[in-house]
């Protein structure tokens, strides 16, 4: 044995024998994850948000949360002399004077808009593959609200600088708030201290935006990471691959090594954006001025859909009664929170919906290929089609002006956009993935012919071996080893069938006494 | 552990991969440099691009090469594992509901104690709620119904010099507010888009007779929609433009709302000249300014 690994026994031995961690320990090291591109999507997610950590810890040394008005006197000469909040007036010395300060913003940045960015799509990989089924409801339910927590955070992070766009989409936030019905003008008042803008908003979103939330946030990732790891991956179809089984690399040491040097692999890209990639530039924009505001500006992309419904709903609200004395449900109230409560309602209550009409009960450990359930996959496409017009039409403006168009065309060609394109696109999908089933030998995979001329100018033809049909499943060294010593059936495999399994009716001695007081086996 | 029998085939033989080495290698040492340029970058004064440029050859390399070994140096099977039903042994459900049901009995049997628990905690609850929710801020009273405009205010720039009916040419648009307003925060709710039309004797609506008076008219500024400053002024066509959803507001009919999802017209305020040419308002606005919510009708 090397120094190196006596230490790390040692090591290991000091923590079995005051923690008990060796059984622990022991499966995880041989815990198998199946190995597949679309299970890096998620740690995407989660390496950004350690991204996120870190850089944000790095500004708060620097941020003063605070819109007291001072006049700038720093090193930026365009802005010298103006008013502005002392929130702004330190963003601008992060990004001018503090070292590496831009450089921290930007990737700061950029990696909440990939940490968002990679929550959707894991989200869609989720959906489409039917990951989200018995035994899994939970960590959809989890990974829904990690993505509005995300999108918040996002959202009251980028209002922190109170640059004059970000100030405006405050503005739009109050609005928002003020049209809850029958609450909304006390909820607004009481979330910005007065009415807007009032000087408490800045500091709030500042201890909710680098304290409440990622708290909440990590809290979720852990509890999303310790059901995965307990319920264990789910795998794709394949040769060996059951739903009772789960074939892929060991934790120790392949996938150790993979999943952690793809942390670095994330930060250095999100790191490359951040030095390369200008984002928010606050300085060209101004301080917020209440009175003052911008042109064709969008906000950060994972709000787009909600900046496209307040542009693509008609003028209308529902009115009761006389201006002094009547009622009203706002214009916003319907696209920026009934449409949002909607959605989230959907996502929410998704894999209930669905078992509804396929009285499916079982668990499932393998994904779905999309293409062999068109009904749920062309929903999916039609609904996303719906969000992605929506998303388009946070840019009515720039689009106008890019295709030199008015602005009354583009907003009526979305407006019916948004209804036709959805249920195009699902109607497509279905008919596409039906024609696809009828396909007898669809999804095999294409063995490579070799075409050979022999001397006499005939052609002959022979299938060539394909890699992975001689690809062979082992067993882990150590469970076999483990298993030959305790005897043919460890405590990790237990009998295929589904519940009377042998080996927990022998180790839970306890279990027809009902002496609950009795911690079993121990 | 001792039979080695066990370990045959298992793949835990020696990979030997000499070239997939030299590249692990070279990303390290990658990583290496990338790491000491950035650290010169940042001795030298800092600049984003570099330093970026850098983080990424020295947090790329290292991340290549911890994925490479895991990739290429250690077995990778394929393994396989079984795995539990989620659900627990009959015996154990069994257990876990006696248990369950026998606890509830022991605290349910005592109904009164049970509901004077639920009651406490209850009260404290909902009593300790709105002094919390109070304490976050103001209730809103009348406030969102008024603004500072009143009869006599002058009509003052944002750096408080008075506006006179002889200051905008025809077709000129500024941003005023009452005087002693022009300040933060109550500019926010004050501000007022003053535009001169060509007809000095325009009447944007039956009953605002007297309201533009030689061409001046003014309008809360504050978009009816979601609250934006209406800032954009289209000469050419007499509309206002809100640039954050593209609610157009036609000038010469009262900022009626022609265009995109603002649901009203900008409330407009009534302007008189004074003696003195200054421009003053005749009267607060008539009805509440900026976007909707519950406490307002039409």
């Amino acid at each position: 044995m090397s120094t190196l690994e006596q230490r790390a026994v040692d090591a290991a031995d000091f923590a079995d024998e005051r923690l008990g961690v060796a059984k622990f320990a022991r499966s995880s090291f041989n815990k198998i994850f199946p190995d597949h591109w679309s299970f890096m999507l998620g740690e995407i997610a989660m390496y950004s948000f350690v991204i996120l950590i870190f850089t944000g810890v790095f500004l708060t040394l620097f941020y003063v949360p605070s819109s007291h008005m001072i006049t700038y006197h720093g090193s930026y000469a365009p802005l010298r002399g103006q008013k502005m909040s002392e929130a702004y007036a330190s963003t601008l010395n992060i990004s001018f004077n503090v070292r590496a300060g831009l450089v921290m913003r930007q990737i700061h940045h950029w990696a909440a808009d990939v940490f968002i960015a990679a929550i959707v799509v894991h989200l869609l990989r989720i959906f489409f593959t039917g990951a989200y089924r018995k035994p899994r409801e939970l960590n959809w339910i989890i990974g829904s609200s990690l993505l509005i927590l995300a999108i918040v955070n996002g959202f009251i992070g980028y209002s922190l600088p109170d640059d004059l766009i970000s100030g405006t989409g405050i503005r739009i936030a109050f609005s928002i708030i003020l049209s809850i019905p029958v609450i909304g003008s006390y909820l607004a008042f009481f979330v910005f201290g007065s009415n807007f803008p009032g000087t408490s908003i800045i500091p709030r979103f500042f201890i909710i935006h680098v304290l409440i939330l990622p708290a909440i946030i990590a809290a979720l990732i852990g509890a999303h990471l310790a059901i995965m790891w307990h319920q264990k991956h789910t795998q794709y179809p394949g040769r060996g691959r059951t739903n009772r089984n789960v074939v892929g690399i060991p934790f120790w040491p392949a996938y150790a090594l993979q999943a952690g040097g793809f942390f670095f692999i994330t930060s250095a890209v999100i790191a490359a954006l951040g030095g390369f990639v200008q984002i928010n530039p606050i300085w060209l924009y101004g301080p917020y001025i209440p009175y003052k505001v911008s042109y064709a500006v969008q906000p950060d992309w994972y709000m787009g859909w909600l900046d496209g419904a307040l542009r693509l709903m008609p003028s209308w609200e529902a009115v009761f009664g006389p201006t002094y004395g009547g009622h009203m449900i706002p214009n916003v109230f319907f696209p920026a929170v009934l449409l949002p409560g909607i959605t989230f309602g959907l996502l929410f209550s998704w894999p209930w919906i669905e078992k509804r009409f396929t009285k499916d009960d079982r668990e499932h450990n393998i994904c779905d290929r999309p293409r062999e359930h068109p009904v749920r996959t062309s929903v999916g496409v039609g609904i996303l089609m719906f969000y992605i017009v929506l998303f388009l039409a946070s840019a009515t403006d720039v689009l106008a002006n890019t295709f030199q168009t008015s602005l009354n065309l583009v907003l009526w060609t979305l407006r019916i956009m948004l209804f036709v394109l959805p249920l195009v696109a699902g109607l497509v999908t279905y008919l596409l993935l039906r024609e696809m089933a009828a396909i007898p030998s669809i999804g095999d995979p294409k063995i490579p012919v070799e075409i050979r001329r022999d001397f006499d100018g005939s052609f002959t033809l022979a299938e060539l071996s394909i890699h992975g049909e001689e690809e062979e499943i082992l067993e882990l060294p150590e469970e076999v080893a483990y298993r030959s010593l305790v005897g043919g059936h460890g405590h990790s495999a237990p009998s295929m069938d589904t519940n009377g399994d042998q080996s927990s009716v022998e180790t839970s001695e306890a279990g027809d006494d009902h002496g609950v007081f009795e911690v079993p086996r121990d | 552990m001792s039979d080695t029998q066990l370990f045959e085939g298992a793949g835990d033989e020696e990979i030997r991969r000499p070239l997939m080495e030299k590249v692990i290698a070279i990303s390290f040492i990658i990583s290496v440099l990338g790491t000491v340029g950035l650290g010169v970058t940042y001795w030298v004064g800092g600049q984003p691009q570099v330093e970026g440029g850098f983080l990424f050859l020295a947090l790329g390399g290292i991340g290549v090469g911890i994925v490479s070994w895991g990739k290429y140096l250690v077995p990778q099977g394929p393994y396989v594992q079984e795995r539990h039903e989620m659900r627990s042994a009959p015996e154990d459900v069994d257990a876990m509901h006696a248990s369950l049901s026998r606890g509830l009995g022991q605290v349910g049997r005592r109904k009164f104690l049970l509901r004077l628990l639920g009651g406490a905690v209850g009260v404290f609850g909902l009593i300790n709620l709105f002094p919390f929710l109070r304490s976050l801020g103001p209730v809103p009273g009348k406030s969102l119904f008024v603004t500072n405009w009143k009869h006599g205010s002058e009509l003052v720039t944002a750096d408080g010099r008075t506006v006179l009916a002889s200051d905008l040419e025809v077709g000129g648009v500024m941003t005023v507010f009452p005087k002693g307003f022009e300040g933060e925060p109550s500019n926010a709710i004050d501000q007022v888009i003053l535009v001169r039309a060509a007809d000095y004797d325009l009447v944007t609506r039956p009953g605002r007779e007297t309201w533009g008076p030689e061409g001046y008219l003014a309008f809360s500024k504050v978009c009816t929609h979601a609250g934006c400053p209406v800032g954009l002024y289209q000469e050419l066509t007499q509309q206002l433009l809100c640039p954050c959803h593209q609610s157009l507001f036609d000038v010469l009919t009262g900022a009626t709302n022609v265009f995109g999802p603002a649901p009203r017209p900008l409330p407009q305020l009534p302007l008189y000249v004074g003696t003195d040419g200054v421009l003053r308002s005749q009267a607060g606005f008539d009805e509440p300014i900026g976007p909707g919510f519950w406490e307002r009708g039409a």
